[in-house]
């Protein structure tokens, strides 16, 4: 993919930098408390910038969905609010994002990892028991003693919604388990580890329609403990469990506002057209 | 006409095909087999047991051999796995792309050193500095060439391991290290064993590197520091021989030296099918 010629790169650029900063201002939801903040965020691969100036909020104990077609730069942004970009060779990130006011460029970033916890597009769990892979972030943390972990573990399974159906077969190989329960596994091994936010990257992409209503109800039930931002494919996910949707476009964010707002009444063509299915 | 001419053209390739293979694979039974006959019917239990008789007195075994073999195959696994595995795990996680591509390249060179001239090596550091020939000279030679398949083959084990894994380790908040240790290398572990045990198979054949180390004993070796007997050379100076039943122990020595291989060999693969079966 090419970068945008200069000219109307520079003129989005612009507007996508002031625009959500006047959202912020204009819509920020009267009771709303800013969780994680973005500020004027760019981020390179190389040569090609693939998000430009981005700047928004993600409120606290809400659901927050990024839609957008392929290649806009929604997992991209996603994967810098949890720094796990660091793992790609020549990715380069300038902006500020701040978690609770701390920038996240100054923590370590395995406390970052720990207190804003990701779920990934396919699952992918590790080739161990369910108990140990549910006990795995835990025993490197350290933070649960030796017999408080039968109990952390069953808590954490609990909250995924999987308990019941594994209770009886904790120590077989999580590799016995259905794509969706995979998936709730995962989820279960993030929260696991009490994170303050959870980044959803396609949690559901792998998914049947029933093992996708589970992992919808699931984001329903966590929102109350936890700030849940999901990138999705599906328009009607995004409509059905976000209370924030932000829509992007060839690396930048054309528009955030409530959900509601986004599939009702779209401020932005684009938005509409891609809502619409014009395009995408 | 047409089709007479493809037919044709497919039987001729179908049959060179299958006497290729025919050719390959009965290479092998012959030599089993021949082996079986001759070296098979005249094991006695001496051969495990007793040392070997002077020349004209019947009966004696390789017992000295088979523990001297023994003997060697630990020090090269001591020496060759750790520098291969290690070497391996920082190819595979750490290696930046132009270095990791001169290492690669050595380690195939290395690969394809003649034996005997590792032999002069581990000769001209052990052998000339302490004067005289000894069990640790042979396993370093044997170690040696362990190594570069050892690096290949942990390089390609841990590679195989899911991107996805690793960074559902680092997403919980774990180091990369931390995430190599407690991920990657126990997901890779059945492969990591396996490519172990078929090189110590390979080596456990070699004769060339021992003859200037090891050198050989027809009695009990009296330690580390003093020359050894081991099977492969044992092979080599009884069947040179003119002697008729130092030739019928070589054949048993062979046919033990090819049983010890192929368990190891078969065992491995066992230990790999199995694990690949129940991860998937």
């Amino acid at each position: 993919m090419q970068a945008p010629s200069p000219q109307p790169a520079s003129d989005v650029t612009m507007r996508s930098q002031t625009f959500p900063m006047q959202m912020a201002e204009e819509k920020k939801p009267a009771g709303e408390l800013s969780k994680l903040s973005a500020t004027n965020l760019n981020f390179h691969y190389g040569t090609f910038q693939a998000l430009h100036g981005i700047s928004m909020q993600v409120y606290d104990k809400r659901v927050t969905a990024f839609i957008g077609p392929s290649g806009c730069g929604k997992s991209t942004f996603l994967r810098t609010l949890n720094r796990m970009y660091e793992t790609i060779r020549n990715a380069r990130v300038d902006g500020e994002i701040l978690l609770d006011g701390e920038d996240i460029f100054k923590l370590e970033v395995s406390a970052l990892r720990r207190r804003v916890g990701m779920v990934f597009q396919r699952p992918n769990p590790f080739p161990k028991s369910i108990f140990d892979n549910i006990a795995y972030g835990p025993r490197i943390n350290g933070s649960v003693s030796g017999s408080g972990i039968k109990d952390h573990v069953e808590q954490s399974l609990r909250r995924a919604a999987l308990w019941d159906e594994v209770k009886d077969k904790l120590h077989d190989s999580a590799y016995g388990l259905s794509g969706g329960q995979q998936q709730r596994l995962c989820i279960a091994r993030a929260l696991a580890v009490n994170p303050e936010v959870l980044l959803l990257d396609e949690p559901c992409s792998s998914l049947d329609p029933i093992a996708t209503a589970k992992i919808e109800d699931l984001i329903f039930q966590l929102k109350d403990s936890c700030t849940i931002v999901i990138v999705t494919h599906n328009m009607q996910q995004a409509a059905r469990v976000a209370d924030f949707t932000g829509f992007f476009l060839m690396g930048k964010l054309i528009e955030f506002d409530n959900t509601t707002v986004i599939f009702k009444n779209p401020a932005k063509k684009e938005t509409e057209d891609y809502i619409t299915g014009r395009f995408g | 006409m047409l089709s007479l001419r493809r037919k044709a053209v497919n039987a001729v390739m179908l049959s060179l095909t299958g006497v290729c293979t025919f050719v390959a694979v009965g290479t092998l039974l012959f030599i089993l087999g021949y082996l079986f006959v001759h070296g098979g019917s005249s094991l006695t239990v001496d051969f495990f047991t007793k040392l070997p008789t002077p020349v004209g007195e019947p009966g004696g075994g390789m017992a000295n051999a088979i523990v001297g073999s023994a003997k060697l195959l630990l020090i090269a696994t001591c020496i060759g796995v750790p520098i291969g595995f290690l070497g391996g795990v920082y190819l595979a996680e750490f290696g930046g792309s132009a270095f990791s591509f001169v290492v690669r390249y050595t380690t195939d060179l290395l690969n394809g050193v003649p034996s005997i001239v590792i032999g002069i090596f581990a000769y001209t550091l052990i052998v000339l500095p302490q004067g005289h020939f000894s069990t640790l000279s042979g396993g370093l030679a044997l170690g040696v060439m362990m190594i570069p398949i050892a690096i290949r083959s942990s390089e390609d084990f841990l590679r195989a391991v899911p991107v996805s894994l690793r960074e559902g380790a680092m997403a919980l908040g774990a180091s990369k290290a931390k995430t190599i240790f407690t991920v990657v290398i126990p997901a890779a572990k059945a492969g990591l064993i396996t490519g172990i045990m078929l090189n110590v198979a390979r080596v456990a054949g070699e004769t060339a590197p021992l003859i200037f180390t090891a050198f050989g004993n027809r009695f009990w070796s009296r330690g580390w520091e003093q020359p050894t007997a081991s099977l492969p050379v044992m092979i080599w100076t009884y069947a040179i021989s003119p002697y008729k039943d130092w030739k019928q122990q070589a054949w048993s020595a062979g046919f033990v030296l090819l049983m010890l291989v192929l368990t190891i060999n078969v065992t491995a693969r066992m230990i790999l099918s199995k694990r690949g079966h129940a991860a998937r």
